[in-house]
Order: structure tokens, then C-alpha cells, then sequence
């Protein structure tokens, strides 16, 4: 089966810094994979790239075996329409109230994109209230939320999800990590998330792989988590001081 | 010597990076302006944020100078017994130079810092990176209606600013220099050419041009958080100060030189 997403050798530097160093990983239709890693690893960036939001220096990335790495003009636009995107920061329009900000996408007349909104909304757990208003209105779980109403309402046959369940509080984490599992299992939407939330992982992933230094490390099925070897995975899911990961300026 | 050739060549290369990016931006720009899917009710807004709310400082602008203005000539003509000159002098100075120029100016410093400022805050917290993953061309739902509302609305706001001009002179020849309220007017009238109005709605679409291209450009390529989004707002309105100044010029030398 051709994967759904494939990256091989992808490498990406900001100035002096090699961000993503000879990336490998694939996601398979209808999986769900997990990225973990260290804070400023290149998740994020590695997201982006396969959008094409950011250019490649060097590697391949391809999208049920088309090459995406350099598309242009309408072919970019095309390739952009299979995912569905939940930015870290939310990356809500400010300018828009909510109901606006999830139909974005949406056709069709404003009474039935609003209604889509709010069958969004309550999906990530938000009434009809908030269509309303403004993102700047909202707290910062609920601008979450929102971003990710607008990530799904288009349906879209694969979703990225940037950190899905930071600053929302336990209950409500677990009813975005169990839409996200919804989304796979019944939907056989293809997800790629991050997190950093360990239980977060438990709950979504089909597949764990590790991000440290430009490259994965380590991925494996979810149930192999626990018992792996690799001294990074370990140090990481234990979230231990102890181990190769080496914060600057913080002393054993 | 090599060192010489690089500290001048760095600059002048910068320079030239910086067109060669502006010009392929403002034909993205005008080029997807032209192909749909358009957006209408964002151009209304714009046309409204600019043209509207710009209103009370152009017409203040206008009637301070217009009043300066004539005072001055009054001041001057005084002294070769020409003071008679003052209305032809005021109107054709307000509608050829200061009314689209001054308007201009006060509109660049309202709207293409605000446009900085917006699409900038937006560029950094990955708004524009959204807009593109949700099918929507920032080019076509940003840009180009905030360019085509600015081209439109600005000769709209230079005839008020005109108009606001030539009164404020005639107030206060009026008022205070004792010049006759009706005499006043007819010479206006009898110096107020087709032409000079012509050129100046010019002038006012090629500034409303350079304000939204500059407000735009340097909003979208703004980065490096709140200090990024600093930077190209001041960048904005320095650069379309300087468009503006220097299209005026080559406009009236082309229009009035020959
Ligand atoms: N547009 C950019 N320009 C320059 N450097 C960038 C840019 N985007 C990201 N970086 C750098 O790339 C590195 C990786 O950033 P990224 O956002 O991918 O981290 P991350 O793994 O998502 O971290 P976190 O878990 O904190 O979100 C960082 O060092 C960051 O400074
Ligand atoms: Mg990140």
C-alpha cells in the first residue's frame, strides 16, 4: 500500500540552524500517528513543509506518491485541499467572530454555513453561545477549540493537529483526544499530530514516532511504547532530568 | 579595494533584492486581482475603512493649509502690489499640489501603517498561513481589496480635500484679509481648470496605489514577532511617504513641465 504521506531525507536550516536534518517517516491511509520531541525540535516546521507553507532544502515528500516538495500556483492550492490544518497558536482570523472562522471554508449561504458552525462547535465541546463573538473574546482552551472546529468542518481527508490538548483542562482534553480517535476510526480521516501530552498519545496514536535533532530516533506502534529500549523515548515519556536529552544550563 | 567593492556592492544589491521582491508582489498582486474568485464585501469594508474614516483628517489638513496658505500669498503679493492674486494662487496651488499631496500624506499615515500593522499581526500568528490552508489566496482575500478600495476611494477624498482647501483660503481671505466674498469666488471659478482637477485625481489613484502596495508588502513579509510587526509598519509609511513624493514629482513635471 503507498502511504499516505512520505517524507524521506527532508532537511530544513533557519540560518545556522539545521532544523530538520534527513527527516524520514510515513503515514499510512487512515492512521494515526503521533510526533513527540523535545521543545523546538522542528515538529511544527516539518508540519508546514509538508503544507508547503515552508520550502525544503533537500528530501522528498509525498502525498499518496506525489511528489509535493516545489509544487506551484494551482498544482500547490490542489495538494492543499487534502488536509485539514490545527495550528499551535490557533491561528484564528481576529477580524471574523467564530462562526465565520470555522465556515471559512465552507460553501454555500451564510444561514446554513452558520449552522455547520455551530454542529462544529459542539463537537469540541462549545455551544452555540460563542458563535458570536470574537476570538480575542474567548479564553485561550476555547480559541483552541475553535481552531479546531475550523480544522475539521471541511472534512478534509487528512488532519494535522498541532498540539491538540495544550492549555485545555484534563476532562476537556480527553473529549478532544476522543473526537480525534472518532475522526479515525469512523471517519478513516488520516491524522499526524504532536503533543507533548503523554496520556494525549495513549489516546490517539496508532503509531509513536520520535523526533530529536532533524530526525526521527525512534517510531514504533503505540503498544511498543512502553517497553522500548531507546534511552531518548524513555528519558522523554518519563519526562526525567536524567538521560541523553541535555537541556542547556540546567545541571544534573 | 575588494573591501570598498563589497561595502558598496552589499547595499546596492539589498536595494536591488528589495525592488526586484516589491515589483514581483505588485504584479502577484494586480495579476490575481483580476481572476476570481473576488471578494466583495471586503472591498466594501476597505473602501469604508479608508475612504470614510479617513475623512475628518483630510478635511482638517486641507482647510488648515488651504487657510496658510492664502495668508502667505496675501503676505507675498503684498509686496509687488499682486495681492488680487491670492484666490487664483490658492486654487490652483491647493488642486495641483497641496490638496493630493497633502491627502495623500495623511492617508498614508492613517492606512498604510494600520495595513502594516494588520496584515503583519496576522503574518505572525500564522493567520496567513491559515487563510492559505483553508483554500482562501491571501492575495485575492487581503491584497487586492485593499489595493482596489484604496485606488478608488482616494480620488474621492483628494476632491473633498480640494474643495476643503480652496475654502479654508477663501474663509480666510474672507475673514480676515477683507476680500470680497463673491469676487473671491468667481476668480476661483475663472482660474479653477478641467486639467488641474484631472491631474490631480491622478495623483490621488497612483498614491492610493503606492499606500495600500506599501501597507501590504511590508505587512506580509513582516516577521520577528511584535518588534517584526513594528519595524514594517514604520516601514510603511516611510516608503509610501517617499512613493507618494516622488510620483508627485515625476506626475507634474510630465503633466505641467512642458
Ligand atoms: N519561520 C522561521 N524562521 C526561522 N526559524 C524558524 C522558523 N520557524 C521555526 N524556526 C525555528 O525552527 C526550530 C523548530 O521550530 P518548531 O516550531 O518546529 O519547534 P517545535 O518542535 O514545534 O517546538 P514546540 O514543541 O515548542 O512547539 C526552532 O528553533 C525555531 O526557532
Ligand atoms: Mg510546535
Amino acid at each position: 500500500m503507498t502511504p499516505r504521506i512520505e517524507l524521506s531525507g527532508v532537511s530544513k536550516r533557519f540560518g545556522s540552524r539545521q532544523v530538520l536534518d534527513g527527516l524520514s517517516v510515513s503515514v499510512m491511509p487512515g492512521e494515526s500517528l503521533v510526533i513527540i520531541g523535545g521543545s523546538g525540535t522542528g515538529k511544527s516546521v516539518s508540519l508546514k513543509c509538508i503544507l508547503g507553507l515552508i520550502p525544503i532544502d533537500a528530501g522528498s515528500i509525498k502525498v499518496d506518491g506525489q511528489e509535493v516538495a516545489g509544487l506551484k500556483g494551482a498544482a500547490l492550492d490542489a495538494h492543499r485541499t487534502r488536509f485539514g490544518m490545527l495550528f499551535q497558536g490557533g491561528a484564528l482570523f481576529d477580524s471574523l467572530p467564530v462562526w465565520r472562522n470555522i465556515s471559512f471554508a465552507l460553501p454555500g449561504r451564510a444561514a446554513d454555513r452558520r449552522a455547520a458552525a455551530i454542529d462544529n462547535l459542539a463537537r469540541v465541546g462549545l455551544g452555540a453561545e460563542v458563535a458570536d463573538l470574537r476570538p480575542a473574546e474567548l479564553s485561550g482552551g476555547m480559541q483552541k477549540r475553535v481552531a479546531l472546529a475550523r480544522a475539521i468542518a471541511v472534512r478534509p481527508p487528512i488532519i494535522f493537529f498541532d498540539e491538540p490538548t495544550t492549555g485545555l483542562d484534563p476532562i476537556t482534553a480527553a473529549v478532544i483526544n476522543k473526537l480525534i480517535r472518532t475522526l479515525v476510526t469512523d471517519l478513516k480521516i488520516t491524522a499526524l499530530a504532536i503533543t507533548h501530552d503523554m496520556a494525549s498519545v495513549r489516546l490517539i496514536a496508532d503509531r509513536v514516532a520520535m523526533l530529536h535533532a532533524g530526525k526521527i530516533i525512534w517510531h514504533g506502534p503505540l503498544a511498543s511504547l512502553d517497553g522500548c529500549e531507546n534511552p531518548y523515548v524513555r528519558q522523554f515519556i518519563h519526562g526525567s532530568t536524567e538521560g541523553p536529552i541535555q537541556m542547556p544550563g540546567v545541571r544534573q | 579595494m575588494i573591501a570598498a567593492l563589497v561595502a558598496i556592492g552589499a547595499p546596492v544589491l539589498a536595494a536591488f533584492t528589495a525592488i526586484g521582491r516589491l515589483t514581483r508582489f505588485a504584479i502577484t498582486a494586480l495579476t490575481r486581482m483580476l481572476q476570481p474568485p473576488w471578494y466583495p464585501a471586503q472591498l466594501a469594508q476597505q473602501m469604508l475603512v479608508i475612504g470614510w474614516l479617513s475623512l475628518p483628517v483630510v478635511g482638517l489638513t486641507a482647510i488648515f493649509t488651504g487657510s496658510a496658505l492664502a495668508q502667505q500669498i496675501f503676505i507675498g503679493g503684498s509686496r509687488f502690489n499682486a495681492a488680487s492674486t491670492v484666490p487664483a494662487v490658492t486654487v490652483i496651488g491647493v488642486v495641483r499640489e497641496l490638496g493630493p499631496v497633502l491627502g495623500g500624506l495623511m492617508v498614508a499615515g492613517r492606512v498604510a501603517s494600520a495595513m502594516a500593522a494588520e496584515l503583519g499581526t496576522m503574518r505572525v500568528t500564522e493567520q496567513i498561513d491559515a487563510l492559505v490552508t483553508l483554500r482562501t489566496d491571501p492575495f485575492r482575500w487581503l491584497v487586492g481589496p485593499r489595493i482596489l478600495a484604496a485606488v478608488l476611494v482616494m480620488p474621492f477624498l483628494v476632491l473633498v480635500s480640494n474643495a476643503l482647501g480652496v475654502m479654508g483660503g477663501w474663509l480666510l481671505a474672507t475673514q480676515r484679509l477683507g476680500f470680497n466674498s463673491a469676487q473671491y469666488l468667481a476668480t476661483t471659478q475663472r482660474y479653477l481648470e478641467v486639467d488641474d482637477v484631472m491631474s490631480s485625481l491622478v495623483k490621488a489613484g497612483v498614491f492610493g496605489f503606492f499606500i495600500a502596495l506599501m501597507g501590504c508588502y511590508h505587512g506580509y513579509h513582516s516577521g520577528g514577532g511584535a518588534a517584526g510587526v513594528g519595524r514594517a509598519t514604520t516601514n510603511a509609511v516611510v516608503s509610501s511617504f517617499i512613493l507618494i513624493l516622488l510620483s508627485n514629482l515625476i506626475i507634474t513635471v510630465i503633466v505641467f513641465g512642458s
